[in-house]
């Protein structure tokens, strides 16, 4: 289904004190894969990220998102197909109630009441907060504001989810449940993360950047066990990977 | 200091947690108590200067609504006597400048100034709690979708929704920020160049934020208009609720109960 | 400084109100009508910043005082005039909702005091001209300055003038003036230094933002005409209000003759227990025991001021009622705490 391609040719982006974040990146997402950024801070990957809704507009290159090349026109369409979910899950709640946040994004389509409520319905079941419907966004904790975020893009339902260090924060117990419910997504996920832990868990590729490049792109497990690769773009085995500290 | 900016915190967090009691009173659509609440204040404040005894009965409002909705007194209370000095430090004019006596109670001669000093908080003290009870038992997103129901511009309900789902998050940066500096500060109290660093440093974080916000907005097709879903029905307890209050205060503006009163009970001796 | 509720006649508080709504509309349709869809958030967080910051008091030197920030200016500077005087009017009624200062008929007065004179008068009248495209250091301090304390100075006059014409509280124009204006320039000079302070801070680390601020206000997109009306529908009805209560009580404004006349009658009759009780009985025509009743007396009826609404029945009356309020009311909720506490929904 060609409706679920991400396509990214030769992107390039400077900001316009004239830094380049981004020197020509390319790769393809298919349907339903799961693909991890990851990068040492400043590699460009939530630049990255910016330029798939449109949000960022490359000084170079294109992107095209299923069947349209991503133009000041299609960004509507584009960002229907496209959910971003980002860092700070107060950014993204600015409504007075759970339920607010999730509706926002289906009235803004233009869709009936009824239609929004069911929506905001199944989206609250799917990231299982539904019983925090009514609750103020400050008085959630840091794992159930995440998956309200992630809940108020799935009302809109897109085709693809991009997200931005999903794990962050979160104590153990939160990450592991966000993980098994990401794991459950049919969605194709583009996520960028310092977590490797959780792209082994979730993530079957992984494209490494450094410096605004792609340093490699392909199977994670065998790019985890590259540590050469890794040390030379300023990451480190996942955790797991490194060895039992108490048999060393 | 920094006590006052926690002390906010919490109050104007806990005032809204008292909203969600599920009471007779707050199950009521949130355009009648915002009504009541307007023609209450009114009636109120339309009394003459000198008058004590009129306003009495109007504390019944007030009492009831505490009763009904299970509301905490004390913490009320604290909240009005926090906000007091101002009133107290105007009205406490009135006796200066208005010494001829008014009233003779027995011995005790009182002069217009008490008289009108006396009103002014018994006024205070109805006007002010009238809006702490009506947060209490509605709840402030509530009120605002209100007001924009009632006829209010929605650019100005939502400004005062994002205002009020930012400004817990502004607070807890700003107390961050004191903390910090009153770690390294020995007790010195905040100069003005390190506040205006804190304020600049603050302004530019916020500014910041505006713009993710705006992100966000836009990756759920914000188009300018933020719209809100809201269920309201003004049904016949309400109707009833709304009726009831304003006969009650209206009435007692117009006529003068507390007199009748108390010239039937005093007549009635042998 | 805020006006309260229960200095406010309704009148006054009407009219503000009037003009406060009127302003507010309009405001809205212009931040409407500007088509940028960023001033949404802006305005929100903005607001929560000034908010925030209100609360943050800094110590000023040599006197061991402390200050802060209104907010006012600095919003104008960076929102805008419509934009900004939304923002302030949702932090005004945030602050009536929940803490209580000033009261909900006063807010109409408390936006229009510390909303419009900043935005409407002191940005674009003083701040924009002497600031200009590109201002200097210390030109930009100046013209802060000037633009705060004219802003606080025309607040606090309207503070003044509101409560002088409500007439409840017993404060002369002359001395309420004396007492407000100096303070609020003392104010408003503070206001203006930290404004200028973190404008000035903002230009040097990211002037783009001030920039940006700057170029979507130009003196045309002002509300003037708006704000105009709404001064001009606000000074007539309060100019009828006063004349009429000046025809009424030729005394005028100022605390009153009847007083004096009050004293010369109450005088008369001596400070006796039993002329006091005689008083008493003259105001209620009540207390059997002592064998008064109305008209017996000499000076016979009621006091003469029909504003005097305090009579002896009418505070027993009173305290009464209260009282069987205040019963009710406690056994109302003890029968609410002893069955099950109010649970969240």
């Amino acid at each position: 289904m060609s409706h679920h391609i991400v396509e990214v040719r030769d992107l390039e982006f400077s900001y316009p004190d004239a830094t380049q974040a981004l020197g020509g990146v390319s790769f393809t997402v298919r349907h339903g894969e799961a693909v991890a950024i990851v990068g040492a801070n400043g590699a460009g990957k939530s630049t990255l990220l910016l330029h798939l809704n449109g949000y960022l507009v490359p000084t170079a290159g294109q992107v095209r998102i299923g069947d349209y090349q991503l133009t000041r026109e299609t960004v509507r369409e584009v960002r229907r197909t496209v959910g971003m979910v980002f860092q700070d899950p107060d950014d993204q709640l600015f409504l007075s109630t759970v339920f607010d946040d999730v509706a926002f994004g289906p009235l803004n389509l233009g869709l009936a009441p009824e239609d929004v409520a069911r929506r905001v319905e199944q989206a609250l079941d799917k990231v299982g907060v539904g019983h925090l419907r009514d609750r103020p966004p400050h008085r959630l904790s840091t794992g159930q504001k995440r998956r309200v975020a992630i809940a108020s893009v799935l009302s809109m339902s897109p085709d693809i989810l991009v997200m931005d260090e999903p794990t962050a924060g979160l104590d153990p117990r939160a990450r592991t449940q966000l993980i098994t419910l990401l794991q459950g997504f049919e969605h194709s996920k583009i996520i960028a993360t310092h977590d490797l832990d959780m792209v082994v868990d979730l993530c079957e590729r992984t494209i490494v950047m450094h410096d605004g490049r792609v340093q490699a792109d392909g199977a994670t497990m065998e790019i985890f066990a590259n540590a050469e690769l890794l040390a030379g773009c300023g990451l480190e085995k996942p955790l797991r990977m490194q060895g039992c500290p108490a048999c060393r | 200091m920094s006590s006052k900016i926690d002390r906010a915190f919490y109050d104007i967090g806990h005032l809204d947690t008292l909203a969600e009691g599920s009471s007779a009173l707050h199950r009521l659509d949130p355009r009648a108590k915002v009504l009541a609440t307007a023609v209450f204040v009114v009636s109120v404040v339309s009394f003459g200067k000198y008058e004590i005894a009129r306003l009495l009965p109007f504390f019944l409002y007030p009492v009831l609504v505490i009763a009904l909705a299970d509301l905490p007194v004390f913490f009320l209370l604290r909240k009005l006597l926090i906000v007091s000095p101002f009133v107290l430090f105007v009205g406490i004019f009135n006796p200066w400048f208005d010494r001829a006596v008014l009233v003779e109670l027995g011995p005790v001669a009182l002069s217009g100034g008490w008289v009108s000093f006396l009103s002014l908080l018994l006024r205070f003290a109805l006007t002010v709690g009238a809006a702490l009870l009506l947060i209490a038992t509605t709840g402030f997103t509530a009120v605002c979708m209100a007001l924009e129901k009632l006829g209010a511009p929605r650019i100005f309900a939502v400004q005062l929704l994002l205002l009020y789902r930012y400004l817990f998050i502004l607070i807890e940066e700003s107390i961050r920020m004191i903390r910090a500096h009153a770690l390294r500060s020995f007790g010195t109290g905040l100069r003005y160049r390190v506040f205006l660093q804190i304020l600049g440093n603050l302004l530019l974080r916020t500014m910041d934020r505006a713009q993710r916000i705006h992100m966000a907005m836009l990756c759920r097709a914000f188009t300018g208009e933020i719209r809100i879903m809201r269920q309201f029905r003004f049904g016949r307890r309400e109707f009833f609720y709304l009726t009831g209050c304003c006969a009650f205060f209206i009435g007692l503006r117009l006529t003068d109960l507390p007199s009748l009163v108390g010239r039937f009970l005093l007549e009635m001796g042998p | 400084m805020h006006m309260a509720d229960a200095l406010l006649s309704p009148t006054v508080g009407a009219t503000m109100w009037t003009a406060t709504a009127a302003t507010t509309m309009a405001c809205a349709a212009m931040v409407k009508k500007s088509l940028d869809d960023r001033k949404v958030p802006l305005m929100g967080v903005l607001a929560a910043f000034v908010f925030a910051v209100q609360m943050i008091n800094f110590t000023i030197p040599g006197t061991g005082s402390s200050g802060h920030l209104g907010g006012g200016l600095l919003l104008a500077i960076l929102l805008g005039p419509p934009a900004a005087f939304l923002a302030i009017g949702s932090v005004l009624t945030v602050q009536a909702l929940f803490f209580a200062d000033g009261g909900l008929l006063a807010l109409g007065c408390n936006i229009f005091n510390l909303g419009v004179f900043p935005c409407f008068i002191a940005y674009p009248l003083l701040y924009i001209p002497l600031a200009g495209k590109n201002p200097t250091p210390g030109r930009l301090l100046a013209a802060i300055l000037l633009a705060a304390v004219a802003g606080l100075q025309l607040g606090s006059l309207g503070v003044v003038l509101q409560t002088s014409l409500s007439g409840v509280s017993e404060l002369p124009f002359s001395s309420f003036i004396v007492l407000m204006q100096p303070i609020h320039l003392a104010i408003g000079v503070v206001e203006g230094l930290v404004t200028a302070g973190v404008v000035s801070f903002i230009w040097k680390a990211r002037p783009e933002i001030l920039e940006k601020a700057a170029s979507g206000q130009g003196l045309g997109s002002l509300p003037v005409k708006p704000v105009l009306a709404g001064l001009l529908a606000a000074t007539l009805v309060t100019g009828g209000f006063l004349s009429w209560y000046a025809s009424e009580h030729p005394d005028g404004l100022e605390w009153s003759m009847f007083k004096v006349s009050g004293q010369e009658e109450l005088e008369g009759q001596g400070g006796s227990l039993h002329d006091s009780l005689g008083t008493l009985q003259e105001k209620t025509s009540l207390l059997p025991d002592y064998g008064f009743r109305a008209g017996e007396s000499g000076a016979g009826e009621e006091a003469a001021d029909p504003r005097l609404g305090t009579s002896v029945a009418g505070l027993v009356g009173g305290g009464l009622v209260l009282l069987m309020g205040l019963g009710l009311g406690f056994l109302l909720k003890r029968r609410n705490s002893g069955a099950a506490p109010a649970t969240r929904r």
